[in-house]
C-alpha cells in the first residue's frame, strides 16, 4: 500500500515537473516584436531584439548551460569566471566554519542555560534583544572591526545560527525529565557524567533540531552575505551573473542554492533521526 | 528491642503556602526499621507518603529532623539506598542491558566491561529478563520495564530498597508476578525494602510491618500493623489465612474512616509511641480444631503501645 502510494506520488512528480517544464517552454519561446534596424546596429543587440527571442531563456537553454557547469565544475579563468563547483564550495567552507563556531558556542552555554535558573535569567534579557536582529546589519560592523570581507561572511553566518541552537539547546536540558535525573542522583553519578550520560541524550533530539534550524538559516544568510562582501561564493557568481545580465547562469545557481540546501538539511534530519529514542 | 536499621527522627516537611505562611505536610514524624525488614506505607494521596520515601531515597531534605541509616545520617542519595521509580525511569535511549550495566559502572567504577556485564547479567536473569538483554524499553511491556527496573535496583547491591508504588500502573496479572518476584527476592537476599502502595492486600502481602498514615496535611503516622501471617505465606491462599480478614478490616476501616477523624480522636497521640497493632497474637483467643491459634471475635486485636 505504502509502496503504491509511493509509486503515485513520484507520478504526480514527474508530471508536475513535466507541466512545469511544459508551460515555460511555451512561455519563453513567444517571438516578440522584431524591430527593423541596421545591419551593424543589429550586431550590437541581441537575439532579444533581432530575432524576436524572449529574454527569458527557456528550459533547454538553462539545461544545456547546466550541463556544460556539471563537466566542467572546477575551472578557474580568473576572479570572475570561476566553476560552480569552486563557488558552492566557498559558500559551504564558509557556512562550515562559521557553523561549527556557532556550535562550539551555542551548545555549552545553551547548558549553561538550561541547567542554570540564575545564568538563564541574567542572560535573557540579552538573547531577546540578539536574536531578532537580522543578521546582515551586523556586516556593517563586522566589517568595520574585522577588516576582512571573507571572515565577515563567516561571523554573520556564526551570528545568525547561533541563536536557534543555544535556545534549543537550553529548552532541552532543562526539559529533560525529572525521573531521569533522579535516577542518576540516587546513583551517585557525578554532575560531569550526569551531563554526558543523562542530559546530553536526553538533550540531544532538541538540540539536534536546533542544529537543522540553524542551518537551513545559515544557508539562507550565506547567499546575501556574499552578495554583499563579493569576490567568491555562490551568493556572489548570482550578482555577478545579474551584472553580466546571464539569467541563465542565475537560475542555474537558484537551483543549486536549493539542491545543497536540501542536502545540508538532509544531513541534518540523519543526525537528528541518529540520536532520537522512541519511548 | 533489637537495633535499629534504619530510623526516621521526628522529620517534617513544609512547604510555603498562599497566604505567606507554612503548610506542613507532616510534623515529627518518627519511624523505624530493623534490618532485612519489609515494611510497607499505606495513606492516602497527599499524606506525604512520597515525600517520606524521598527524604530516605535523598532526593528530597527534610526541613526538621534526620534519617539515621545503619548508624549514620544521610546526607544526599546515596548507592546504598536504591529506587524503583513508579514510571520505572528507564532511560530510553538504552537497552535493558544497559540501564542495568549505568548502574553498576555507578557503584564499581573501575571495574571492566566483561566483569561489568556479567554482574548485570546475573540481574536481569533475577527478575525474569533472559533473552531481552538487548532490547529498549520502548519495545519492553510495563511489566517487563518494571522488572529491569527492580534488576537495576537490586544491581547495586543496596543496603534498602526504595519503592514508590511500583506495581500500581500495572495490570493485576502482572501485578501478582511482580509481587511473587520481590517477594522471593528480598525474602533470599534478606533485603530491607521500604515500599509506598495504595493496595492493601499487596501490602499484606509483601510486609512484615504495616505503616497506616492519616491525610494530609499535618499527616502523622497512626499505627505500625505487624503482619501475623506466617513467613511462608503464598499469594493465592492469603484469604484462607484466618488473621487474613482480620487484618485487612483494620487497615480497609482506617482508610475508610479513621484516617480522617485520627487526629480530632486522638489528640494526646504521640509521635514517638506510635501504637503497635497486634492482630491475634495475645488477648482473647481459642485454641482451633487444629493446633493453630485463632482469634475469637472481632475486634479482637490489642492495642499496646511500645516504644519505637
Amino acid at each position: 500500500m505504502t509502496s503504491s502510494l509511493r509509486l503515485r506520488a513520484a507520478i504526480v512528480s514527474i508530471a508536475l515537473f513535466v507541466a512545469f517544464v511544459g508551460v515555460w517552454h511555451i512561455a519563453t519561446r513567444s517571438t516578440g516584436a522584431v524591430a527593423s534596424m541596421s545591419p551593424e546596429y543589429a550586431k550590437l543587440m541581441g537575439v532579444t531584439a533581432t530575432a524576436g527571442k524572449s529574454a527569458m531563456p527557456g528550459p533547454f537553454d538553462v539545461g544545456a548551460k547546466l550541463w556544460e557547469h556539471v563537466k566542467q565544475p572546477f575551472y578557474d579563468n580568473g576572479p570572475n569566471d570561476k566553476g560552480l563547483g569552486i563557488q558552492l564550495g566557498y559558500s559551504i567552507a564558509r557556512v562550515g566554519l562559521g557553523y561549527l563556531l556557532a556550535v562550539i558556542v551555542a551548545i555549552p552555554l545553551g547548558f549553561l542555560i538550561g541547567m542554570s535558573p540564575l545564568i538563564n535569567q541574567a542572560l535573557d534579557p540579552f538573547i531577546q534583544v540578539l536574536k531578532p536582529i537580522s543578521p546582515l546589519a551586523w556586516m556593517p560592523l563586522a566589517l568595520y572591526t574585522i577588516k576582512d570581507s571573507g571572515l565577515s561572511a563567516i561571523f554573520v553566518i556564526f551570528i545568525c545560527s547561533v541563536w536557534p541552537m543555544l535556545l534549543n539547546t537550553a529548552f532541552g536540558v532543562a526539559a529533560v525529565r525529572k525521573e531521569w535525573i533522579n535516577v542518576a542522583r540516587t546513583l551517585e553519578v557525578g554532575t560531569l557524567r550526569r551531563a554526558f550520560t543523562v542530559i546530553l541524550p536526553a538533550a540531544a533530539p532538541t538540540i539536534l533540531t536546533g542544529m537543522r534550524i540553524s542551518i537551513g538559516i545559515a544557508w539562507l544568510v550565506i547567499v546575501a552575505a556574499e552578495m554583499l562582501v563579493g569576490g567568491t561564493g555562490i551568493g556572489y557568481f548570482v550578482w555577478n551573473e545579474w551584472n553580466n545580465l546571464s539569467i541563465t547562469n542565475v537560475i542555474i545557481a537558484i537551483l543549486l542554492i536549493g539542491v545543497v540546501g536540501m542536502l545540508l538539511d538532509q544531513i541534518l534530519a540523519r543526525f537528528t533521526r541518529m540520536v532520537t529514542f522512541p519511548e | 528491642m533489637t537495633e535499629k536499621f534504619i530510623s526516621i527522627e521526628a522529620i517534617a516537611k513544609r512547604y510555603p503556602g498562599a497566604d505567606g505562611g507554612e503548610i506542613a505536610v507532616f510534623e515529627a514524624l518518627w519511624l523505624s526499621m530493623q534490618r532485612g525488614e519489609f515494611a510497607c506505607v499505606i495513606g492516602h494521596s497527599g499524606c506525604g507518603k512520597t515525600t517520606v520515601l524521598n527524604i530516605l531515597a535523598g532526593l528530597d531534605a527534610p526541613s526538621q529532623g534526620a534519617v539515621i541509616v545503619d548508624g549514620q545520617a544521610i546526607e544526599g542519595t546515596s548507592l546504598d539506598r536504591a529506587v524503583i521509580f513508579q514510571s520505572h525511569a528507564l532511560l530510553p535511549w538504552r537497552t535493558v542491558l544497559g540501564n542495568v550495566a549505568y548502574a553498576v559502572t555507578s557503584k564499581w567504577r573501575h571495574w571492566d566491561r566483561a566483569k561489568v556485564r556479567a554482574h548485570a547479567q546475573t540481574f536481569i536473569d533475577l527478575v525474569g529478563l533472559t533473552g531481552a538483554e538487548h532490547k529498549r524499553p520502548s519495545e519492553l511491556s510495563g511489566g517487563m520495564k518494571q522488572r529491569v527496573g527492580i534488576a537495576r535496583a537490586l544491581s547495586i547491591t543496596p543496603k534498602i530498597m526504595l519503592m514508590d508504588e511500583p506495581f500500581s500502573a500495572l495490570d493485576a496479572l502482572t501485578r501478582g508476578t511482580l509481587q511473587d518476584e520481590v517477594r522471593r527476592i528480598c525474602l533470599e537476599t534478606g533485603q530491607t525494602a521500604f515500599m509506598i502502595t495504595h493496595d492493601v492486600d499487596e501490602a499484606i502481602y509483601l510486609a512484615d510491618r504495616i505503616f497506616l498514615m492519616t491525610n494530609g496535611p499535618g499527616a502523622v503516622l497512626a499505627e505500625i500493623v505487624e503482619n501475623p501471617l506466617p513467613k511462608d505465606r503464598g499469594r493465592t491462599d492469603l484469604h484462607r489465612h484466618p488473621y487474613y480478614y482480620a487484618v485487612r478490616n483494620h487497615i480497609v476501616d482506617f482508610l475508610v474512616s479513621r484516617s480522617k477523624s485520627f487526629a480530632t480522636e486522638t489528640p494526646d497521640h504521640d509521635p514517638r509511641n506510635v501504637p503497635v497493632v497486634r492482630i491475634g497474637k495475645p488477648g482473647l483467643m481459642i485454641a482451633a480444631g487444629d493446633d493453630e491459634l485463632r482469634q475469637a471475635s472481632w475486634p479482637g486485636s490489642s492495642r499496646s503501645s511500645t516504644s519505637y
